[in-house]
């Protein structure tokens, strides 16, 4: 790989998600350079967001191991009942070694904040209490020193630094409204701003773009650019949208049906033969 | 929710609302012509007790199953736990023969009454130390048991998601009923009979010389811890806590992924709601004046989960609101409706015992049918605009 020089934000080994005898996800493996903005595409019903799942805790891979920042976060090896369905590769690579299933708020907690697809945001709050409870996570302060108010200094840092982060990402103005009363473009923002709160060093997002017209599109193209600089993100992300993947991506990977079939610069796997039959289709005639 | 906003309007308000408690129950001993409506006995002071126990259990369930999306119904049984605890750390050793006289005596002797009076003495301003002491630790206590149980069944019961967890903390609470009722724990729990001769909300009255009331507490005391309690759930639903709880409710998914760790939460959310329910429960105790299983039934629990819903699920206020109107139909308003009733010399039909519960089910219906967002849908009456009279709003009848 070219990347070699750089140290991984997020690497990711032989990862296989089997549901029953369904294979998912299978043996799957992405570096994600630090600083750098990684694509994962891919058709409808690839495994996309199934890989996601399985980095943020929300599945325990059957087997493999996700590395964050260089020490082991995620490990699996199929067990069981689990071994003997077991269809994918590397089944004996990772046994004996210990298993590691954090929760997905451990794993926030590393430093790995995500967006959804389906956008999920606390409908019944502000904008503003959106992001501040975001914060939570990290804040000083116990049940005690919340109730009594006694973390008064932290409570004030925590908003100060959402109302900044609001201001920066220009939702400032929106603040005391309700936040699934914001057009579309914006959650998603909001989204990502409150994905920001938690202080992540990877940012994760799936289908960024899903829904949004091509102007919204090319904003949001640069605004994560923006993003990545300004707080020193590595961005890996989920998309259907090529236009946005190929204008903004390092390096990109493709799967289709679990499986990688392909990865490459931008230019390099839009003139890659399986790419192109992955994603229109092989006619019926032809194959 | 903005911290530059002072909360002394609200704060001055509140005094007010006590004074105005004490001169109330007291103002028929300075002017004995008034209506038999101001005597301490009448309903009206009936309904401000009862309300003001029922609205502390009714905004610690709504903390659980309003604002952390909890649908719990173990609120009777952490009641019981709560009532027990404190009938049987209060009943002075003097009584406790004569009320555990079906089973010898009381295995447990110590009694917070007599400690204190040993310390403080039996008479004068001695005795209101130990009385106000004694009460107020064993209100403590009582919490701190509801609490405790809260956070053994926790681990196995919020596992269990919305109507497998109502079920479940339901269940919780019968069996606890039944074991308080076991004749085997007699000598602590006095089986199926009351405990009763501790401290109850009119010991708090202050007698003269000779026996006679000089000045009635017995309605401001519930209203003091009711209030104190409410205030303290009210912090912790505005602090970062009650966000977290927040964020719970509304998606589960989106809170877990922003670092708010779903378990400890709950659990959190669990045990304080479960503490002010046992406090409810110690002060539940104090106002019939006796502690019995059988009457923390989950009927108990249904009408403080329709008061949660009339008053609206997420609104502290409201529950207190719905609180205060609820029990005054229940037991004053719409009593007029189970005896007969003339007007004139037409004798009203279908007025008898029970057609009470027949009107009053009619008008919840009514309510839950119309008006499903309840009385104050998620907002909140504001206190501070309320006593300074900027944005006043109808129905301010809560504290």
């Amino acid at each position: 790989m070219d990347n070699k020089a750089k140290k991984n934000a997020l690497h990711i080994e032989n990862v296989t998600m089997q549901f029953g005898g369904v294979v998912s996800v299978n043996n799957l493996s992405i570096d994600v350079p630090e600083h750098d903005i990684i694509a994962l595409i891919g058709p409808n019903g690839a495994g996309k967001t199934t890989a996601f799942n399985c980095i943020t805790g929300v599945y325990k891979p059957t087997n493999g191991l996700i590395e964050f920042m260089g020490t082991p976060m995620v490990r699996s090896y199929p067990s069981g009942k689990d071994r003997k369905n077991y269809k994918g590769e590397n089944a004996d690579k990772y046994r004996g070694k210990s298993v590691l299933n954090p929760t997905p708020d451990e794993i926030t907690k590393l430093g790995i904040a995500r967006t959804f697809q389906n956008i999920r945001l606390w409908n019944s709050m502000t904008v503003f209490e959106n992001v501040l409870t975001a914060k939570h996570m990290r804040a000083k302060q116990n049940v005690f020193s919340a109730i009594f108010r006694g973390n008064r200094s932290e409570e004030k840092r925590m908003r100060e630094e959402t109302m900044e982060l609001l201001k920066e990402q220009g939702l400032d103005a929106y603040k005391d409204e309700n936040a699934t009363s914001l057009p579309y473009g914006l959650q998603r923002r909001l989204e990502i701003a409150r994905a920001l709160a938690t202080d992540p060093k990877l940012l994760l997002l799936d289908e960024p773009a899903a829904g949004m017209n091509p102007q919204e599109t090319l904003e949001l193209a640069d605004f994560v650019q923006e993003i990545r600089e300004k707080y020193d993100l590595t961005v890996f992300l989920i998309e259907h949208h090529m236009d946005l993947v190929m204008n903004i991506s390092d390096y990109i990977y493709v799967i289709d049906f679990g499986s990688e079939i392909a990865r490459g610069k931008p230019d390099e796997v839009q003139s890659n033969q399986k790419v192109i039959e992955a994603y229109l289709g092989v006619g019926e005639e032809e194959g | 929710m903005s911290e530059k906003k002072s909360n002394l309007p609200a704060l001055i308000g509140i005094v007010i609302l006590f004074l105005f408690i004490i001169l109330l129950e007291n103002i028929r001993s300075f002017i004995p012509g008034l209506p038999m409506i101001f005597d301490p006995m009448s309903p009206l002071f009936t309904v401000l007790k009862k309300a003001a126990v029922y609205s502390l259990v009714a905004v610690s369930m709504n903390l659980l199953n309003g604002f952390t999306g909890l649908f719990s119904l173990g609120q009777a049984g952490f009641m019981l736990l709560g009532a027990y605890t404190y009938a049987i750390l209060t009943v002075p050793s003097a009584m406790k023969d004569q009320v555990y006289y079906l089973f010898g005596g009381c295995a447990f002797q110590f009694s917070l009454v007599d400690f204190f009076q040993g310390i403080f003495g039996s008479a004068g301003a001695g005795y209101a130390v130990g009385l106000i002491l004694s009460c107020l630790i064993a209100i403590i206590l009582a919490g701190v048991v509801a609490g405790f149980f809260a956070f053994l069944i926790g681990f196995p019961v919020l596992r269990l998601k919305s109507d497998y967890l109502a079920i479940a903390t339901l269940g919780f609470a019968e069996i606890l009923r039944a074991i308080f009722q076991w004749q085997t724990l007699g000598p602590v729990t006095n089986g199926a009979n009351m405990i009763k001769g501790f401290p109850t909300f009119t010991s708090f009255n202050i007698t003269g010389a000779g026996g006679q009331v000089v000045l009635r507490l017995s309605t401001f005391v519930p209203f003091l811890i009711t209030t104190v309690c409410i205030a303290i759930i009210v912090l912790l639903i505005n602090s970062s806590y009650g966000r977290a709880f927040k964020s719970i409710r509304d998606d589960e998914i989106a809170a877990e992924a922003m670092g708010i760790r779903l378990f400890s939460h709950k659990m959190l959310s669990f045990v304080i709601s479960s503490f002010f329910a046992g406090v409810g429960g110690a002060m539940f105790a104090m106002y019939v004046a006796n502690a019995q299983a059988k009457a923390f039934t989950s009927t108990m629990t249904y009408e403080i989960l329709l008061i949660v819903v009339i008053g609206g699920i997420g609104s502290v206020s409201g529950s207190v609101l719905a609180t205060f109107l609820y029990v005054a139909c229940s037991e004053w308003w719409l009593r007029f409706l189970d005896s007969e009733q003339y007007i004139g010399s037409f004798k009203v039909p279908l007025l008898r015992n029970g057609f009470r519960m027949v009107v009053f089910s009619v008008v919840i219906m009514i309510i839950v049918l119309f008006f499903s967002q309840g009385i104050m849908g998620n907002r909140e009456i504001d206190l501070n605009a309320i006593f300074t009279g900027k944005k006043r709003r109808s129905g301010s009848q809560g504290k």
